[in-house]
């Protein structure tokens, strides 16, 4: 982990981990609610919007990293993850909306299952430099 | 505009709007919603990272951005033809998880094959790997999806 900046990357930290943690959570909680045949429930609503608020903030967080000069690993994957990790929540809130049945809340789970794994990825992507990159 | 009282599986559910036959679910009920919101996540990603890399460096990988971004059309028109469900939608989703399948099977095998004629990665390079076998997984449940709510009048 030979990082070109000292300061590390600006998507792994606090911030980073606590919407992993809260998108598992999240994730759990619409598992029961979806093996309970329970549809999508307040809990779950304000969920995806605390969630989304953190994905923003990680957004800032990076972009404001990006106007600092620091530069992503792999600038072609992690901007597609982060437009893909924005859209995330919206989209299992607009879709468990229309669906008032167990299905939305597996949406939900679905949806918070994969949030943390491009959260991680945003991650890798950032750092791939450091590992070692092809170049032009 | 949805009854949650009625299981959308069970046998007597044919939902209010549905346009298939009796007994079978509209492809956009139930868990078919379900397989749009992973559809519409990869359209998503895909789109995303395939547009950007189109757009900007298509030169160093030209087959394998290429691919990415049909791959990406597919997801997208999958996804639209599960929503609309009706036979027109029906017909879309099908040829789209067919070729999904096809895409999946030929570049994974050729990535593995023949890695040389990939320089960069697919959303289809060796089965779908760097997205958990998603991209594998995906058209099968989509043909089982179709499968299970088709017409039984015809």
């Amino acid at each position: 982990m030979t990082s070109p900046a000292a300061t590390g990357s600006p998507v792994d930290g606090v911030l980073a981990t606590v919407t992993i943690v809260l998108s598992l959570v999240l994730a759990g909680w619409a598992l029961v609610a979806t093996l309970r045949h329970r549809p999508p429930d307040r809990v779950q609503f304000v969920g995806l919007a605390v969630l989304e608020v953190g994905l923003l903030a990680l957004t800032v967080v990076a972009l404001v990293a990006l106007g600092g000069g620091e530069r992503p690993g792999e600038p072609g994957a992690f901007f597609g993850y982060v437009a893909t990790l924005v859209c995330l929540p919206p989209l299992a809130a607009v879709l468990a909306r229309m669906e008032p049945t167990r299905w939305g809340s597996a949406i939900v789970c679905a949806i918070c299952l994969v949030t943390p794994v491009v959260v991680v990825r945003l991650q890798q992507t950032w750092e791939f430099v450091g590992t070692g990159g092809t170049g032009g | 505009m949805a009854d949650p009282v009625r299981s959308p599986g069970g046998p007597a559910a044919t939902p209010p709007g549905g346009t298939t036959a009796e007994g079978a679910p509209a492809t956009n009920r139930g868990p078919g919603r379900l397989l749009i919101a992973v559809y519409l996540l990869f359209a998503i990603a895909a789109t995303s990272r395939a547009g950007l890399q189109i757009a900007t460096r298509l030169a160093e990988a030209p087959v394998a951005y290429l691919l990415s971004g049909l791959a990406a059309v597919i997801y997208i028109v999958a996804a639209v033809g599960l929503a609309r469900a009706g036979t027109g939608g029906r017909r879309t989703a099908l040829v789209c998880c067919l070729v999904e399948l096809v895409g999946v099977l030929g570049v994974g095998a050729l990535s593995l094959a023949r890695p040389a004629l990939f320089p960069d990665e697919t959303v289809w390079s060796e089965f779908g790997s760097g997205y958990g076998y998603i991209p594998l997984v995906l058209p099968v449940l989509g043909l089982a999806w179709l499968w299970r709510t088709r017409d039984r009048a015809v």
